[in-house]
């Protein structure tokens, strides 16, 4: 591709992405039709409840469903113009750890128990690096461990992920994932375990190592106020499908689906009256297996029939410039919802 | 550690000291309870009544059951005099006293009998661990799979079939009927490495295929569940190859458990494994507990349960010191 040419592929690009896995159930539609890209530098924000979809995407991204016989992954993933869904699992395996990487939530149980923080940095830069002896692996890690601010890196090198405080546990977890200078970094609700005290000092560490690194992040969350404070773009998925999309600023400041904003109105605001409750989304998320006919979401949306029975019958189709919606209610009906019934009571 | 250490080595002498005060108390209550006398079990039934007294007064069966336990300790740590006026036999320690039956000092009869039954659980200790973990991992890696299935099936049968009826098995096929092995024999090893090796191959492979059976699905459970683990998915996130991911990250957890069984059932064997031990006709301590209870050999008997219980509480120790080595969340103190 020449230098300029304005088709150019963004860093990452997901293109039709389904994941479904084939259980004993039935088949779970884990994600559907799901298409969304970063550029290098920036941060997308993935949110949605617990089951949207939002992990499972990452896992398909570095391919961690390969292992599983029974996950079927299809669709195209294009990292720095590779294509991953049609690649080999060694062309796959050289990528993981390497140019992308991922942090997961829970670093208590994400590190292995038995060995050192130290050694599993080492592994993790040895893989990528076969001519790197010990020593310079080391110095490697103990260089990172200092750089995502763990005092007296050589001496905690040799500790166990049991005798690190949570913060310090996150940090040793990113310190691993970024020893490897990866371009794309998948963050997996890194701050869920953590302290709120402890979750802004992480937050500001991934920023400070993406602005340093030039990666592109994603940001899987369910905490919108991560997104808002992190994200360039969002993805709001439900039921495996993206829902919403578009840039960070003007998701928060328009949002256009029902469903987010549900999620907004579940945020908890110091502004607010004690007394007044949250308005969080009513029922439970879909299943999977048998996902409700229509739009997945017409079962808890409020407005559903308004606008006759397309709702619980017609899938909703992702439509917009910038910012994309899938909701059959029309644009108009839409702002004037959002501006008389849901706004004052944000 | 050096005071755990102590503290752990204090807790074995208690332990031991209780099973020696409770094996000795039904020594001694048996006997009562049966209206049998030990003393004419020692001497024989036909003796006249002048020497089954002084039989009394040589084992010192006329005193308190507390004065003759104390005595037995004694024999244990520092070895005791038997005697009646002139006629002094003396035991040296550790002192178990003498057979009723054959009149041999029970300490070196039992010693004879350790290398049989060493040979035996040491050689199908080997065995079964090999073949118990491999088709364990080689099972979870290939889970729900024919392979899977008819590993753990084979499994489901070694460990419900007892070894009287797998040892006359093995001994119908491979030595009667294809005639591969020797109907054994037991050769000890310093006599003729070959030949003990040869001779032993045939109750090692009845008792490896018990306990092979409960490792390879206690191994296959335990893989399947480190497997599922978030730090192997991590371990994979990192680009690290398959064979790393299972062999080094799914198996260092999924082997650890297998330590303590081992340890416990390796320590349990060595008491004798009576039913391989008969079968096979090897003279181990098994045998040696089977013919003595047949006997009413008490003192022999006694001897058994004493040196089976050292080696459990030892095993136990054992493992508890190793799993504070390849566990670094447990603290030793």
């Amino acid at each position: 591709m020449s230098i300029g040419a304005t088709n150019a592929r963004p860093f990452l690009e997901v293109k039709d992405l389904n994941v479904r896995f084939e259980t004993d159930d039935g088949i779970v539609q884990a994600v559907t039709d799901s298409a969304f890209s970063v550029e290098a530098g920036k941060t997308l924000g993935i949110v949605g409840e617990s089951g949207s979809g939002k992990s499972v995407t990452s896992l398909a991204v570095l391919g961690l469903h390969r292992t599983r016989s029974n996950a079927k992954v299809s669709g195209e993933i294009w990292l720095d113009d590779q294509e991953l869904v049609g690649a080999s699992d060694e062309q796959v395996r050289l990528l993981r750890g390497g140019k992308m990487a991922m942090i997961f939530q829970d670093p208590l149980s994400a590190m292995h128990p038995y060995f050192t923080v130290g050694s599993q940095i080492v592994e993790a830069y040895r893989v990528h690096h076969p001519g790197v002896n010990k020593k310079v692996a080391r110095e490697r890690a103990i260089d990172m461990l200092a750089r995502v601010g763990i005092p007296q890196p050589e001496r905690r090198f040799n500790d166990y992920a049991h005798q690190f405080s949570g913060g310090m546990r996150q940090r040793a977890m990113i310190a691993m994932a970024l020893v490897n200078d990866p371009k794309l970094l998948i963050a997996d609700e890194p701050t869920t375990a953590l302290d709120v005290t402890v979750q802004a000092q992480i937050l500001d560490l991934i920023r400070d190592l993406q602005e340093e690194f030039g990666s592109a992040v994603i940001m899987i969350t369910h905490d919108l106020g991560v997104v808002a404070e992190l994200a360039d773009d969002v993805l709001v998925m439900y039921g495996g499908k993206v829902i919403e999309k578009g840039p960070a600023l003007e998701v928060f400041r328009n949002p256009q689906h029902p469903y987010t904003w549900g999620l907004l109105g579940s945020m908890p605001r110091l502004d607010r009256d004690v007394r007044d409750r949250l308005n969080p989304v009513k029922g439970s998320p879909p299943s999977l297996i048998n996902l409700p006919s229509g739009c997945a979401f017409h079962p808890r949306c409020p407005y559903a029939g308004r606008n006759g029975n397309r709702s619980f019958t017609d899938v909703p189709v992702l439509h917009g410039d910038v910012h994309k919606v899938a909701c059959h209610l029309p644009q108009e009906a839409r702002t004037e919802i959002f501006q008389q019934e849901v706004l004052p009571n944000l | 550690m050096l005071a755990y250490l102590i503290r752990r080595l204090f807790n074995a002498v208690i332990t031991l000291l209780v099973v020696t005060a409770v094996t000795f108390g039904i020594f001694f209550l048996v006997p009562k309870a049966t209206g049998s006398d030990p003393a004419l079990l020692y001497i024989g039934k036909t003796s006249d009544a002048a020497s089954v007294e002084g039989i009394r007064i040589k084992m010192g069966l006329n005193d308190p059951i507390v004065v003759q336990y104390g005595k037995f300790l004694k024999g244990l740590v520092a070895g005791r005099d038997y005697a009646n006026g002139p006629d002094v036999q003396h035991c040296p320690a550790p002192c178990l006293g003498y057979s009723f039956k054959t009149d041999q000092e029970v300490t070196p009869l039992l010693m004879g009998d350790l290398p049989v039954t060493l040979s035996l659980a040491l050689g199908a200790a080997v065995l079964w661990l090999i073949i118990g973990i491999s088709t364990g991992v080689i099972s979870a890696l290939r889970r729900g799979t024919i392979l899977d299935r008819s590993v753990m099936g084979a499994a489901l049968a070694g460990v419900s079939l007892p070894i009287y009826f797998t040892g006359l098995l093995t001994s119908a096929i491979f030595v009667y009927w294809l005639g591969w092995l020797p109907q054994g024999n037991y050769v000890p090893f310093t006599e003729n490495p070959g030949e003990w090796f040869v001779q032993l191959l045939l109750p090692w492979i009845t008792l490896a295929f018990l306990f092979a059976a409960t490792y390879a699905r206690l191994t296959r459970a335990n893989m399947l569940e480190t497997l599922g683990e978030d730090y192997v998915r991590t371990a994979r996130a990192k680009g690290l190859r398959e064979r790393t991911v299972i062999g080094k990250h799914a198996l260092r957890s999924g082997l650890t458990p297998i330590v303590t069984i081992f340890g416990l059932d390796l320590g349990a064997l060595l008491g004798g494994a009576v039913l391989t031990e008969t079968v096979f006709n090897l003279r181990g301590l098994g045998y040696q507990a089977l013919t003595a209870i047949r006997g009413n050999d008490l003192p022999i008997i006694l001897g058994v349960t004493l040196i089976a219980a050292t080696f459990i509480v030892l095993a136990n120790l054992v493992v508890d010191l190793v799993y504070g080595f390849i566990d670094p969340r447990v603290r030793l103190a």
